[in-house]
């Protein structure tokens, strides 16, 4: 028996596909995510009826169960819901962009100052500041904040990122608190590195894998909320898309048409197993495991 | 000849919630340069604790620490740069001492970034002399400790090491996770180095067959003292100390010369007491075999037995 | 004759990875008769662990794959048993202690939890042991291995314990149940010296006691020398050398074994070679014939042709090495 390949390319990729590849779910999450991705960026392109994702009313095409030709069937305006459902997919993704985009340098950056300089008092005031936060029920904050504000998609983004870095913090100032008894940043130390290297080449490194994988499960937690958010007029608002108001818009039809909730509520699931099935993927990936 | 190192009365206190830890008790020994010094013991001796107080990870409770005369006897975020330089450790695990995060390359650059202004021939070049310095492949530069083999791990953390030129290494158990033949390799490795650049080292170890090769001068710790100090040779082929005695009988050999060397089987007894707890008078009387009246009265007092070889013990002290 | 309790023929073990298989074990031949003491000697990565892990019945399949070979113990192909009879195997047959005694007792229970486990499982109904209650049988195990006070131990969590006293008792669950066999993987490599020097000490007079057959795995060839009487050399996956240990260390023949002696630094002084030159081969893609030859300072054309198979010397002592062998052309 033959083993050795005959064409021996272990390259980087291959190997990184490999462990990636090992549970098929991962490879089924990251279509998922693939796809919600380009069918936001193309939505002009892949949609039937473009038109329909702002201001359109057609009553004499409202309520059409879903058909050939809409494939979710129409809203109470007459729009296309699955044309619809895709636009939304933009303001989904860049919440969940931007808020990770905010949320992620300062969470890591205030984890690590405190992680590193545990029982001093940097980490006490970064960590009770976090525990604060912490403390107040997630949905509440984002409703009280976004209620103060005007209602949009740019406040809701706020709103989400106030209530979502403490996570980051946390995640960090454990990872952090750990590292620093590592010989490897022992030694750097020793050797008289900075403050600043010894964060941010030695330590962070270490912590990115799991940063990563986590910021990938968070955009599907992200988007989840956000739906939340406009789910009670606090997100984009009309006649824009967006997934929690195209269900809060189509709650008062059910069950008789039940495809305008429906399909929108489908589409928020498909976004968080997406992610969620990805996440798990992107762990795998970097998992010390040999190849 | 003037002492790199020279360590006085070296004293060392960890409070814990069931007491206090007298890791290190009354520690003095002195490193000239080209010289290597064994520190050898079991677990809860103090070796590890010796190591990390004279690099500065700890501050030390009582005594004096004298690098090039000078007392460095603080933590090691208050010293002066230039100890950074001339003092450095290589630490046992070699898998936690590299960043699994960088390549070899910028592990290796950080030293020379950090205390060599002069690198005009540019970074990369220098780390190349450096590895070739410790005989690996110029290719692994771009590599992650991760596809280097432990032998291989550690000889970077001594490349590492030698960066700086210092004066001073302290080695604390740098062979004893890898196998024989490659503790072999690194072991030649250091004592030519050692030669070539009149290095001072602290050996560190449990293993005292290795120690026998590489060292000058061997102390034996046991719960925080030193209890014996000798040249090499007399260390072991004429012990005094009945800790050092049960020690080295019970080393396993692989030659019938070497059994021939060993003092009769003495049996081990019992296991090293809490560090909380210590035994009143002499820390190792309740495991002796030679134990004396006086053994748990009074701690005995260091004795030069012969010119060069001292021994805290009852049974050899002057006055009996 | 002692009647042979385990039989490894020609063992050859695979592991699956990205890109093709690791060939790790690389046709074993081993071999344990009744009341021996075998000590298995070799590297980091050279296949020790994953033979034992074979014979137990434990290596993870997949990634590992058994490629040819038998296992016979006591007779009976291990490679072929249903689920249950290795089960009982492992109750009565074979048990295996570990490097890091602290990593194989579990922190959460306590030492008499862990003990009455497995003394529960493994009552057999022609075991005089079984009309004693299990306490009975606990308090035993752990005076047999010279435990002080085992009441107290018996409710004591392992980390309230020394090193030595858990090996201790890692020893006392291997033997609560008698066996035939018990496999050492590298006993005390994490404890101090002296008390590594009792464990070894326990283990002699147990096997004695119990007639039990032990195989002491080490990388330390002082403590095979002097605790062993026959010795296997295992390098790269296959063994090289096989002896009475009086005859591999005054007549080391395989030229790995002399380089590895030549290697351990001696008490007597007289400095450290300066290593095998070369790494330990890629298990990818291994030298082809022996695995040794690409650092073999005697290596000649025929060494990288074919694998040369373990050769008696004479009775008692075995190389595979062509050194050593009458070649046919």
């Amino acid at each position: 028996m033959n083993l050795s390949p005959k064409k021996s390319k272990r390259t980087k990729s291959g190997k990184a596909w490999y462990k990636f590849s090992r549970n098929p779910l991962s490879v089924v999450g990251l279509v998922i995510v693939l796809f919600v991705i380009f069918s936001a960026l193309l939505a002009p392109w892949v949609t039937p009826y473009p038109a329909h994702s702002g201001k359109y009313v057609n009553y004499g095409e409202a309520n059409f169960s879903p058909s050939i030709q809409h494939l979710f069937g129409t809203d109470v305006f007459g729009r296309d819901v699955f044309t619809r459902t895709i636009y939304a997919f933009r303001s989904s993704l860049i919440m969940g962009i931007v808020v990770l985009a905010i949320v992620v340098p300062i969470g890591v950056t205030l984890g690590l100052l405190a992680g590193y300089f545990k029982e001093t008092w940097i980490d006490v005031l970064i960590m009770r500041i976090t525990d604060i936060f912490l403390s107040v029920p997630p949905l509440i904050l984002a409703l009280a904040i976004t209620s103060v504000l005007k209602p949009n998609l740019t406040n809701a983004m706020l709103a989400v990122s106030v209530m979502w870095w403490p996570w980051y913090t946390r995640l960090v100032y454990g990872m952090a608190t750990s590292l620093r008894n590592e010989y490897f940043v022992q030694s750097a130390e020793l050797l008289g590195a900075s403050k600043f290297h010894v964060l941010f080449k030695e330590i962070l490194p270490n912590c990115l894998s799991t940063i990563l994988t986590k910021m990938t499960l968070d955009m599907g937690w992200v988007i989840l909320i956000g739906a939340s958010l406009s789910f009670v007029g606090l997100g984009e608002q009309a006649p824009k898309a967006a997934l929690g108001s195209m269900v809060a818009d189509g709650a008062k039809y059910l069950p008789e048409y039940w495809w305008i909730s429906v399909f929108p509520g489908l589409a928020i699931m498909l976004i968080v197993l997406g992610f969620n099935l990805l996440g798990d993927g992107i762990s795998d990936l970097f998992s010390m495991e040999e190849a | 000849m003037n002492a790199v190192l020279e360590v006085k009365k070296l004293k060392k206190y960890f409070s814990t919630t069931k007491g206090v830890v007298k890791a290190v008790n009354d520690v003095s020994f002195s490193i000239t340069p080209g010289e290597t010094l064994g520190l050898v013991g079991e677990s809860g001796s103090g070796k590890s604790t010796v190591a990390y107080t004279v690099m500065g990870l700890y501050q030390p409770s009582g005594g004096q620490i004298l690098f090039q005369g000078q007392d460095v006897a603080i933590s090691h975020h208050k010293r002066k740069r230039i100890l950074k330089k001339e003092l450095q450790i290589v630490f046992q695990d070699p898998g936690s001492s590299l960043n699994p995060r960088q390549t070899i390359e910028n592990i290796l650059a950080l030293p020379i970034r950090l205390h060599d202004r002069d690198y005009k021939k540019g970074i990369a070049e220098k780390v190349q002399e450096i590895l070739s310095l410790v005989e690996l492949p110029v290719e692994y530069m771009e590599k992650y400790p991760r596809s280097l083999g432990g032998g291989e791990k550690q000889m970077v953390a001594i490349a590492r090491a030698l960066a700086t030129n210092p004066s001073l290494i302290v080695l604390d158990e740098p062979t004893s996770a890898l196998d024989v033949s490659i503790q072999a390799k690194i072991i030649h490795k250091l004592i030519e180095i050692q030669q070539e650049k009149n290095l001072g080292y602290l050996f560190i170890t449990h293993d005292l067959s290795l120690m026998r090769n590489i060292a000058h001068r061997v102390a034996i710790m046991y719960l925080g003292r030193i209890v014996e100090t000798a040249p090499a040779q007399q260390f072991f082929e004429t012990p005094y100390h009945p800790y050092t005695r049960m020690l080295i009988s019970s080393i396993p050999v692989v030659s019938s010369e070497e059994e021939k060397l060993k003092p009769g089987k003495i049996p081990s007894m019992g296991e090293i007491p809490s560090p909380v707890n210590m035994p009143a008078g002499c820390v190792f009387h309740p495991r002796c075999v030679d134990r004396m009246p006086i053994c748990d009265q009074e701690e005995p007092i260091n004795f030069e037995i012969k010119p060069g070889h001292w021994v805290k013990c009852h049974l050899w002290s002057p006055n009996k | 004759m002692s009647q042979l309790i385990l039989d490894i023929k020609n063992l050859t073990v695979n592991f699956r990875v990205y890109g093709g298989y690791l060939k790790v074990l690389n046709e074993v031949n081993f071999s344990v008769s009744q009341g021996e003491k075998v000590g298995l000697v070799g590297e980091t990565g050279c296949g020790k662990t994953t033979t034992m892990k074979t014979v137990m019945g434990i290596l993870p399949q997949p990634p590992g794959k058994i490629a040819q070979g038998e296992i016979f113990f006591q007779g009976k192909n291990v490679l072929t048993m249903k689920k249950s009879e290795i089960e009982k195997m492992r109750q009565t047959g074979i048990s295996m202690i570990f490097q890091d005694p602290t990593a194989a007792l579990n922190p959460v229970f306590t030492i008499g939890q862990q003990l009455y486990d497995v003394v529960q499982h493994s009552q057999s109904s022609d075991d005089g042991q079984s009309r004693l209650s299990a306490h009975e049988v606990s308090i035993r195990a752990l005076q047999d291995v010279s435990l002080p006070d085992p009441k107290r131990i018996l409710d004591n969590y392992p980390l309230q314990l020394s090193g030595g006293m858990r090996q201790r008792v890692c020893i006392a669950l291997a033997i609560a149940r008698a066996k035939q066999l018990l496999i050492a993987d590298e006993p005390g490599t994490s404890l101090d010296v002296t008390i590594q020097d009792q464990i070894l000490r326990l283990l002699n007079q147990i096997a004695a006691e119990k007639q039990m057959a032990i195989i002491l795995i080490s990388h330390s060839l002082g403590v095979i020398r002097e605790w062993t009487n026959r010795v296997y050399v295992m390098y790269a996956g296959s063994i090289v050398e096989e002896s009475t240990t009086e005859e591999l260390f005054s007549h080391p023949l395989h030229p790995y074994t002399r380089a590895l002696m030549d290697c351990v630094p001696k008490l007597t002084g007289g400095g450290t070679a300066e290593g095998i030159p070369g790494r330990i081969p890629d298990y990818f893609n291994p030298p082809t014939g022996c695995r040794f030859h690409p650092r073999c300072p005697h290596a000649f054309a025929l060494c990288s042709e074919k694998k040369p198979a373990l050769y008696h010397v004479n009775d008692t002592h075995q190389v595979a090495c062509y050194l050593y062998q009458e070649v046919k052309q």
